[in-house]
């Protein structure tokens, strides 16, 4: 069991972070610059950590599979980001924040790091103001904030419609600030393939260069992981097109455990599938559900007409409108957690309600805001996200409602990571999207971005250095001794076992193929049956991946396919670990929804009793079932309860 | 719908390139551009060729990835969006769709479509940031900011930095890339303190990693997809003018 200790601080809850870096090893500044730090991503949590590591003087080498650190996925969150600055007198606090985000992570997270998460929030805002991040303002000159779901309070700090990229580019200018200074070594294009792990500690990686192919050996004193989720198991989800599990999945291989990987979050408003070529689902921000109202219609007979293209949304009067959140969820309507709105559009969906030609899409409708407060507030707060739809689907949403449906859009589930965010591979650090703290079975809108700058800014840059303080007598590691030389040959051999095998199924092919299985059986709603014919779905996708995956052109060039076979190789396994995560959760929370156990009103229905506890699992051999570790949560200082939105 | 597509195919930056032409039958209209093109990709993998290679990523106009010169426009024929929200309805049947990578000396082709564009992150290595710590911020209302200068602001930060402003000038100059900068940070009282050394080093910078001059004609203007305004590029002047003046 000494896999998984916590580590969590003794003291008092609002005490703990306090307690725990007065009392931690610090590395005083002479030592740092002889200490090596590799981070692995160039997004929210890996730009921001790479940076605030570099300014307290530690050598930091920074990789990207981009062309540059700007364009990590982060860049594409919308919304904004939560602060318990309460700012709005409206009686927000640090315990509001920490009990809202526990609760709307159906109580699946773990409280001493919750409660550091908004213990630090209020830190990121004012660092991002500082860095001149051009958060929107009141006309006094003091910030504006706006609500999003699973909350009571307007907490969340926003740059129009794209505050993912105002915060990514805040924290890629420090990154660069440091480039400059010679503090960071910036690796763009360079893949992550493989961890080095020497007498038990992470100490260096394979990377490979995406232009000529060559593998590469780094060595540091520590490796952080900030590669991201892994919602691209799904194929179509919205991600980037590149983000990807496979520098988390070799950790996983080398040891590090793996936290929940069947939490997923789909996310409710997305605009929906339109064909078979489909590359990408795009979402559009939940900040709409602050002004936009969400409905499918009361008769089956308009659903019919809808779905045949027989009349629009305009055509059906305000008296036959299902406003089914505002119906089911009076307290909190619309602007119920992200789970609970997607269940509740796929519920309406598949008794035959939905309002496009596939029946997969609901209304989501500005009429009531826009007579309310004029086109002109609307555009001002949502003009670049209507225009974007606009784009996509050719329908102006200012005349005719939005069409949504709910897509695959993060995973909370990621790499095990303690308190002071090391995995079980001692030097081997996880932040951010990667590692599967801090968001339980759910994660509320706007926070990811506090997590990932959280972990990047404020957390991390001191956890690490109580493992550090240690290694202030370990000189820097050459990369040609046997550690490296095994490492790099594993993914040579990888590599060309995958050109040789010359098959005949191109790799999107069979991505979409996975994508299937996994979004039928392990998306939105699982159950036992569905979940075991996954399981023995994907074996037999696995066998077929390696016999008859075809990858044109040569392992030594800028090769994208190759680049997407190596990829999918690890969402392979990575499907069939999300599969045995559901199947041994007999239990309905957050974005996992087992249909066996929900409550007589189809709501999910946990089991406390038998799983509060985060599955932690860890490799075996090629062939073995990973082994199942529980980390039991202990709750202190909430009572746990159902949920409810009503 | 049907349609002949004549592409730039360039085996790295040192081989000569040429124009290839491809047809390709039944894409959907409500199909992406570069969705046209995976379908293309999946083609010449069924018949043995290499695919070609393009940059994109987050396919939602904002990572500035993906970028190419469709029918001799940045990121083609429709306005404000990256070619990765280009639709196909936007051609007609039996189109012939030219396809070429950005023009520029300092984004040298890589790949097919694929170029350097590492120029733009050395030019914000010059200062295009402001110099706080992590851990020295003061409280985040303590500065009071107009809201007009803060809403001129982020749309000046609105930059995807995807080097269309460049392909289109030309000059090849970054002068719209760097005054969004520039103007960004000055508007702010955070990064008022720096800007006269940000617009000089980053001035200099812009020339030694040949980029041309501005000569004011507007391209890049007329072809940012994120609407970024030529009068960002009078701030920078007027800033880089109070700075080394």
């Amino acid at each position: 069991m000494d896999k998984i200790q916590s580590r969590i601080p003794e003291g008092p809850l609002a005490e703990k972070w306090s307690n725990f870096k007065s009392n931690q090893n610090l590395v005083n500044p002479a030592n740092k610059r002889k200490l090596d730090v590799i981070v692995i991503g160039t997004g929210l949590a890996g730009a921001s950590a790479a940076a605030s590591l570099a300014e307290m003087g530690f050598k930091v080498k920074s990789f990207c599979y981009q062309d540059s650190p700007r364009r990590a996925h982060s860049i594409a969150a919308q919304g904004g980001i939560n602060a318990a600055k309460n700012y709005q007198n409206d009686g927000d606090s640090i315990y509001r924040l920490f009990f809202d985000t526990v609760k709307g992570g159906d109580y699946r997270s773990r409280e001493a790091n919750v409660y550091r998460l908004a213990e630090v929030s209020n830190n990121i805002i004012d660092q991002c103001v500082a860095q001149g991040v051009p958060f929107a303002r009141e006309y006094g000159g003091t910030l504006d904030n706006r609500s999003f779901g699973g909350a009571l309070v307007s907490r969340t700090f926003y740059a129009r419609g794209q505050t993912g990229q105002q915060l990514l580019l805040g924290a890629y200018q420090a990154l660069n600030r440091q480039i400059k200074k010679g503090n960071v070594e910036m690796y763009p294009r360079m893949e992550m393939y493989n961890l080095v792990v020497i007498d038990g500690k992470a100490r260096g990686i394979i990377g490979r260069d995406v232009i000529t192919g060559k593998l590469e050996r780094f060595s540091a004193h520590a490796v952080v992981l900030a590669s991201g989720g892994y919602g691209n198991v799904f194929f179509l989800s919205t991600m980037a097109m590149g983000a990807n599990a496979s520098a988390a999945w070799q950790c996983f291989k080398k040891g590090a455990l793996f936290g929940n990987p069947c939490f997923v979050q789909i996310h409710p408003t997305c605009i929906p599938v339109h064909g078979e070529y489909q590359s990408k689902l795009t979402l559009m921000s939940e900040s709409l559900r602050n002004d936009g109202r969400i409905w499918v219609p009361k008769k089956k007979e308009d659903a019919e007409r809808l779905q045949r293209g027989e009349i629009t949304g305009m055509d059906i009067p305000e008296e036959d409108r299902d406003y089914y959140l505002e119906r089911r969820y009076p307290a909190f309507g619309n602007l119920v957690p992200r789970d609970v709105a997607s269940r509740a559009a796929k519920e309406r969906c598949d008794a035959g309600f939905g309002v496009n030609s596939t029946g997969l899409a609901v209304f989501l409708d500005f009429k009531d805001a826009i007579e309310r407060l004029g086109k002109d507030v609307i555009e001002a707060k949502y003009g670049n996200l209507f225009q974007m739809y606009e784009k996509i689907t050719d329908d102006n949403p200012y005349e005719v409602p939005m069409m949504i449906y709910p897509a695959i859009h993060y995973s909370m589930g990621g790499i095990w990571v303690d308190y002071e965010l090391q995995t079980s591979i001692p030097g081997l650090f996880a932040i951010g999207e990667s590692n599967f703290s801090d968001h339980g079975a759910n994660r509320l809108g706007a926070s990811a971005l506090m997590q990932g700058l959280a972990d990047g800014y404020f957390v991390l840059p001191y956890t690490i250095q109580n493992f550090l303080a240690h290694e202030i007598n370990t000189p820097r590691f050459k990369t040609d001794i046997p550690e490296f030389e095994a490492a790099e040959k594993e993914v040579q051999e990888q590599l060309e076992k995958l050109m040789a095998v010359k098959g005949t199924k191109s790799v999107d092919t069979l991505h979409k193929h996975l994508g299937r299985i996994m979004w039928e059986y392990v998306g939105m709603a699982r159950n036992r049956d569905g979940l075991m014919k996954a399981r023995k779905e994907l074996k037999m996708l696995k066998q077929e991946f390696w016999t008859d995956v075809k990858i044109p052109g040569n392992l030594d060039d800028l090769n994208p396919e190759l680049q997407k076979a190596s990829r999918l190789a690890d969402f392979l396994e990575l499907g069939e670990l999300m599969t045995m995560d559901a199947l041994n959760r007999e239990e309905s929370c957050g974005g996992h929804f087992r249909e066996e156990y929900k409550t007589d009103e189809g709501e999910a229905l946990r089991n406390d009793k038998d799983f509060t506890y985060v599955a932690a699992w860890e490799y075996k051999e090629e062939g073995k079932d990973p082994e199942l570790h529980r980390e039991p949560l202990i709750f202190e200082n909430i009572e746990v309860k159902q949920r409810n939105y009503k | 719908m049907n349609l002949k597509l004549k592409i730039w195919r360039q085996k790295d930056s040192k081989s000569r390139g040429k124009f290839i032409n491809y047809q390709l039958k039944n894409i959907s209209p409500d199909s992406s551009f570069l969705e046209m093109l995976d379908v293309l990709n999946e083609e010449l993998i069924s018949k043995n060729e290499e695919p070609v290679v393009f940059d994109h990523d987050c396919r939602e106009g904002i990572c500035g990835a993906c970028g190419m010169y469709i029918n001799g426009r940045p990121h083609g024929p429709d306005s404000l969006i990256t070619v990765c929200q280009l639709h196909m309805r936007k051609f007609n049947d039996g189109d012939t769709i030219v396809i070429e990578p950005w023009r520029a000396r300092a984004f040298p082709v890589i790949k097919d479509l694929a170029v350097d564009r590492s120029a733009f992150d050395k030019l914000i290595q010059e200062g295009g940031y402001v110099s706080v710590n992590t851990g020295s911020a003061p409280d985040a209302n303590s500065i009071p900011v107009k809201k007009e200068f803060a809403d001129l602001a982020m749309d000046a930060a609105a930059c995807i930095g995807c080097g269309a402003c460049v392909a289109a000038c030309k000059n090849a100059s970054a002068m719209l890339f760097v005054g969004a900068k520039i103007s960004h940070l000055a508007l702010l009282p955070q990064g008022k303190v720096e800007a006269s050394e940000r617009v000089s080093r980053m001035v200099v910078k812009m020339d030694e990693l040949g980029f041309g001059n501005c000569t004011n004609t507007g391209a890049c203007e007329a072809e940012c997809p994120k609407g970024i305004k030529l009068t960002n590029i009078a701030r920078l002047n007027r800033e880089y003018y109070k700075a080394v003046f």
